[in-house]
């Protein structure tokens, strides 16, 4: 019989939501697992596998030295390796501190931050290591990844797609509630993937998609100063889960900068 | 056995988030035992200063994939109370409801992934679905139905979006939830069978000694308010809380560890099933009498019967709002932000939560507290752990280890939330 291929699942500094997403898949978990050997997934199994990986899936950003390591030797270790969530492809929420210094926000939480080991920064897992892919969201989308997996494993490309969140609202039926309702929404700017949710329950959306493809900020800032956004709104707005993306990063609008 | 001994978990594995644990034994007695959390911090509360009162809510949800609600609400609850206001009726049963998924989804997937292969001796679902597939099946279509209820309540499983300050950006028809009865009553046989399985499992002798803390209520099982009570006779308001609880810091820990007064204490299902499992609903009761718990449970193993209590408890709650749900007029009531502080506590699937904000009149945060369960029970699980050593010095080293991480993942500790992965380091010189 031929050998099958083996998934390892890493953690870096994230909330394991993306990993749930891999245990949530339930039924196809286990169908799953009749076709790889998952190797290595510590929070799923004690079982571990030593490498090399066929495939990895990487969870969480680098924000702490030992980490700087960690990434070095998994990358080795991996044939592929495919980041999963906003952590890996942005830096996650935690980069929010790349706005302002360590030494401020550690002081805030932990009354002796010099026992703590943790970088200026948290970056995502491309700023450290070659990537063969991102998957995007905060969390990941369950059928992206499995989508994602499955292309790997049978070395096709993964279908996913890059446009906004405004195409997943219109396949949707979803009213513009930006043109319609004057909410902020983050939708044409954002990455497709989650199903357009935020729209569908009455509320503008937030970015968990990171960037899409082609965006323009200053185009979204024009628009959402005729709903009457104040200037800075949308910088603000965009210093979320994705925050550090680069597209992101530098706000949408002058004041907030 | 003379000398000194030492063993060494490096990755304590099936639980939230990244940790190790050091055991030195010298002359057959524990001479240090350390859990480590070093789960790099991301420094949550610092990141929210500055933010406005409604953002804490989507923000706050990242620090845990398993139990975001948890944090949505109990963020939602504190600057509601910051601002005066108080939401009841169909918009607190709503938000009960979305508790309920997230319990039953939680507490499923640590009965049946992270805690079930410990007692029937395999490394994980996976393996362990191959010789108990009906058991496996059924912890799966649990997980599912929480899941169901929190992407129709939430919007999604994981980090919903649907939660806000002052209640829901929208409010579901009565139809939409009519879904959820039958997968509802479905969970609701599978808790059952739940208990019925988990009842035969071998349960070794342990007792926790320490203090017992959770919400309290006069008329509900503790889920979403309630007063801090404790096996020793506290009765708080979530104000109250700093007043008797400590956090400070230890160096092999990102986590900040808690204590009441100086002692340690406990939280978590042990804790709200000893402290009011006369308020389950009765037949619950029945149930729980007949897998062989009595009003109060202090065996941290025994803790898979009070998740599939708690499961079951889950499913008839959210089967009675489901049926008797009537949607709001507004989806949410007006929160007008004001200068001043609140707090709120609520239970999470691993015990009790507790945030606190500090806001300027124009709703920004000045300051912002969160103390999540996990790094309120590090002491009581490290006296765990020492009574676990101490009981099993004949063991060899690599059964001692295993029955080490037996004992942390009883408390399914959330290491991403107190701060995340365990290693056992056991060192006998």
């Amino acid at each position: 019989m031929a050998r099958l291929p083996r998934l390892a699942v890493w953690k870096f500094s994230s909330c394991d939501g993306c990993q749930l997403q891999l245990l949530d898949c339930d039924d196809e978990l286990l169908t799953l697992a009749d076709g790889v050997e998952i190797a290595y997934f510590l929070e799923a199994s004690s079982a571990v596998g030593r490498g090399p990986y066929d495939l990895s899936l990487v969870e969480g950003s680098i924000a702490c030295p030992a980490d700087v390591e960690r990434i070095q030797r998994v990358r080795r270790m991996s044939r592929r390796l495919v980041t999963i969530g906003a952590c890996a492809a942005a830096g996650g929420i935690q980069a929010l501190r790349n706005f302002t210094t360590l030494r401020e926000v550690a002081a805030a939480v932990y009354p002796r931050p010099e026992l703590l080991s943790s970088l200026e920064t948290s970056t995502p897992i491309s700023a450290h290591v070659q990537v063969d892919m991102e998957l995007h969201g905060c969390p990941v989308d369950r059928r992206q990844l499995l989508e994602v997996i499955a292309a790997f494993l049978h070395e096709r490309r993964p279908v996913v797609p890059g446009h906004s969140v405004c195409v997943e609202c219109k396949a949707r039926g979803t009213t513009c509630v930006l043109v319609a309702r004057a909410m902020p929404c983050l939708g044409p700017v954002t990455r497709a993937g989650c199903g357009a949710i935020c729209p569908a329950y009455g509320r503008g959306c937030y970015g968990c998609f990171g960037p899409a493809e082609s965006t323009s900020t200053p185009a979204l800032a024009a628009a959402w100063e005729r709903i009457g956004a104040r200037s800075g709104d949308l910088t603000r707005a965009l210093r979320g889960v994705n925050a550090w993306a680069p597209e992101f990063r530098d706000g949408g609008d002058d004041d907030a900068r | 056995m003379h000398g000194e001994r030492s063993i060494r978990v490096g990755d304590i594995t099936r639980v939230e988030g990244e940790g190790a644990l050091h055991v030195r034994i010298r002359d057959d007695r524990v001479e240090e035992l350390r859990l480590d959390i070093f789960e790099p911090p991301r420094y949550f509360e610092a990141l929210l200063r500055g933010r406005t009162y409604l953002e804490p809510v989507d923000i706050t949800a990242r620090i845990c994939g398993i139990c975001p609600v948890a944090y949505q609400l109990t963020a939602a609850q504190a600057i509601e109370a910051a601002c005066g206001v108080v939401v009841g009726g169909p918009l607190r049963e709503l938000r009960r409801l979305l508790y309920c998924g997230e319990w039953l989804q939680s507490h499923a997937l640590h009965v049946y992934l992270l805690h079930a292969p410990d007692f029937l001796g395999y490394d994980g679902v996976v393996d362990m679905a191959r010789d108990h597939p009906d058991a496996v099946h059924r912890g799966l279509r649990l997980k599912k139905a929480g899941n169901r209820l929190m992407e129709v309540v939430g919007g999604r499983a994981v980090h919903p979006i649907n939660p806000r300050v002052g209640g829901f950006h929208r409010a579901p028809e009565r139809s939409e939830l009519a879904v959820l009865i039958d997968p509802l009553e479905q969970a609701r046989e599978d808790a059952l069978g739940t208990l019925r399985w988990a009842a035969g499992l071998d349960f070794p002798d342990l007792e926790v000694d320490a203090e017992l803390v959770a919400l309290g209520h006069p008329d509900e099982y503790p889920v979403d308010r309630g007063r801090i009570h404790s096996s020793a006779g506290l009765d708080l308001e979530a104000g109250e809380f700093d007043a008797h609880f400590t956090e400070s810091q230890v160096p092999h820990s990102s986590a900040l560890v808690s204590t009441l007064r100086g002692r340690t204490y406990l939280v978590g299902p042990l804790a709200r099933y000893s402290l009011s499992s006369d308020h389950l609903l009765p037949d619950v009761r029945a149930a729980a009498a007949e897998a062989g718990l009595g009003p109060h449970c202090r065996n941290p193993f025994r803790s898979i019967l009070v998740r599939g209590v708690e499961m079951l408890q889950a499913c008839k709650e959210a089967l009675a709002i489901v049926r008797d749900y009537r949607p709001p007029d507004r989806p949410f009531v007006d929160v007008e932000p004001r200068a001043g502080e609140g707090s709120a506590c609520t239970e999470a699937p691993r015990g009790l939560l507790f945030h606190r904000y500090r806001l300027d009149e124009e709703g920004r945060i000045v300051s912002a507290t969160i103390v999540p369960p996990t790094s309120q029970n590090q002491l009581a699980i490290e006296a765990d752990l020492r009574r676990l050593v101490d009981g099993g010095l004949a063991l060899p080293d690599e059964e001692l280890a295993r029955l080490c991480e037996r004992g942390v993942r009883n408390h399914d500790p959330c290491i991403s939330c107190a701060a995340h992965f365990l290693r056992l380091d056991v060192d006998r010189g």
